[in-house]
């Protein structure tokens, strides 16, 4: 079972305590964008067999959301961090390099 | 290929069964095909063909990562039914329940097609209306299908309960012609029938890179060397997004697990196929007597072929309400398959950004009762180079134009 630790208040909730909120650091685009970047921020969503990074909610416990770094293969869990981050922070991305050299996503905008 | 018939079975039973021969060859690889399929699921068999059988293109490869029919193709509940909403849907559908009906007789091989009806349950006011109106847009289709009251439900399938406190039946809608096909005879039929066109199924060789040049496919990089083509077709189902960053482009596509699960086989006690939308859960008892039951998908992105406990949980525990019966069963085996779901919950039937490579993907939680429809249309796409009535509006531009094919809402839930 899928196990994240909550940023704010610590918890280590179980899967079923939490909301998945799919892929994060997106970039929004409203009324005035072009076909292309709507098309891209509402439907055109990375699916990498790997490193992955994610909205989640504490639904059933704080409420709050944040972000998580994860392996969609393998299911392992490389930490969480507040949803106010642009990127994810360097402790982050440094436990990914060590386990998962050469690792790539989009571009953190 | 020697076909079978009574007569081959009489005949192998009088000199000890030797004189089966295999039902197709483990090909190697050439060097060039007019035409590759990537993934030997039904979807991609199937391709393959109508692709030799109604286009003339019989110079074709069929690569697999793993085995024949290993993937989605072998994990799903086996259900085949056309009661769809929207008429793009409705139309590829029943077009491949359809062809079910006669693809025993068509490739010599058994694949059990079982038209023993399809029952949804309406559950709630707001799911009687949604299948009053679809029992209606059916009947302009062409589809038959009826709304039916809570006793007919009954008389069709005795062990339900019709009065759960929290999921009542309400009705149904019903489809009569729809019912369940052996999984794995539908690809192995398919395969037989290809590999008798003289086409070369290649299985353990997985796809690493696809080379292009002007803007146009020249072939593909495998495990097991480099392989030329003029035409590429994509059918990996949960794996679409591996493949199309193969290829350098993006699909509105996102993978996650679907579960299902089977009981200890029992004595015969329902002869239909029962879906409960509200609920996520359906339930149809196999020729072995297992209770076959599906479930909902996780909500987040997974390509471990597993999934969460939990859902498990919730479906056997809204569909013992309705089916109280199942409730001292012991489940025997559960599967997850990697589901390839878009953003209105149909399918990708498509060309693709890079010239005489095509798609067809998306069939999220419903993709082995489309096999024969969906390969005659991708085969129709990748034969002409330009889509056909069935998958015209199954493009992958849909989203950026609005054009959606809408089945999620129609449905309420993935389908």
């Amino acid at each position: 079972m899928l196990t994240l630790t909550c940023p704010y208040c610590g918890v280590a909730a179980e899967e079923t305590e939490l909301t998945a909120g799919g892929e994060a650091h997106l970039k929004r685009f409203g009324p005035g964008s072009s076909d292309d970047d709507l098309e891209t921020y509402l439907f055109l969503r990375e699916n990498p067999k790997g490193v992955h990074f994610e909205r989640w909610r504490h639904s059933f416990g704080c409420g709050k959301w944040f972000l998580a770094a994860r392996d969609t293969n393998t299911l392992e869990v490389f930490g969480t961090y507040p949803a106010q981050s642009k990127a994810p922070p360097k402790p982050i991305k440094d436990a990914i390099t060590a386990k998962r050299p050469g690792w790539s996503w989009r571009e953190f905008k | 290929m020697k076909r079978y018939s009574v007569f081959a079975v009489a005949r192998e039973a009088l000199r000890q069964h030797q004189g089966w021969e295999r039902a197709w060859p483990n090909a190697e690889p050439k060097a060039r095909y007019d035409a590759i399929i990537v993934g030997a699921g039904g979807h991609g068999l199937a391709t393959a063909y109508y692709l030799g059988r109604n286009h003339g293109i019989r110079n074709v490869a069929i690569i697999e990562k793993g085995w024949l029919g290993g993937g989605n193709t072998g994990r799903n509940t086996t259900i085949i039914r056309s009661n769809y909403l929207q008429d793009p849907s409705a139309a590829i559908y029943e077009k491949a329940r359809s062809l079910f009906e006669t693809l025993s007789q068509e490739l010599n091989y058994n694949v059990m097609f079982s038209p023993r009806g399809v029952m949804m349950l309406a559950q709630t006011q707001h799911e009687i209306r949604g299948y009053k109106r679809t029992a209606m847009a059916n009947s302009l289709q062409g589809v038959t299908t009826e709304f039916i009251s809570p006793a007919r439900v009954k008389e069709l399938v005795p062990i339900i309960n019709l009065e759960g406190p929290r999921y009542p039946v309400l009705g149904a809608l019903w489809q009569p012609r729809g019912g369940t096909a052996r999984h794995d005879a539908v690809a192995w039929g398919y395969a037989r029938a290809c590999a008798a066109m003289g086409m070369d199924i290649i299985q353990k060789c997985e796809v690493t890179g696809v080379s292009q040049k002007d803007g146009k496919v020249t072939g593909i990089s495998t495990t097991r060397g480099d392989i030329a083509c003029d035409k590429l077709g994509i059918v990996v189902a949960g794996h679409s997004g591996v493949m199309a960053n193969h290829a350098g482009f993006r699909l509105p596509i996102e993978s996650v697990a679907l579960q299902a699960l089977v009981s200890e086989p029992i004595k015969p006690c329902m002869d239909v196929v029962v879906m409960a939308n509200t609920v996520h859960g359906y339930m149809s008892q196999s020729d072995k007597g297992e209770m076959v039951i599906g479930g909902g998908t996780d909500g987040f992105n997974n390509y471990t072929q597993r999934g969460s406990f939990h859902h498990i949980e919730e479906t056997v525990r809204a569909l013992n309400e309705t089916f109280p019966m199942i409730s001292r069963l012991k489940m025997l085996r559960q599967w997850g398959g990697i589901v390839d779901m878009t953003g209105d919950r149909s399918p990708i039937i498509s060309k693709t950004p890079l010239g005489n490579c095509f798609v067809n993907c998306g069939w999220g939680t419903g993709g082995f009762k489309a096999i024969p429809g969906s390969g005659w249309a991708m085969a129709e796409l990748m034969a002409k180079g330009e889509p056909g009535p069935l998958a015209l509006e199954f493009n992958m531009w849909r989203f950026k134009e609005g054009k959606f094919i809408d089945e999620s809402v129609a449905a309420g839930v993935a389908h």
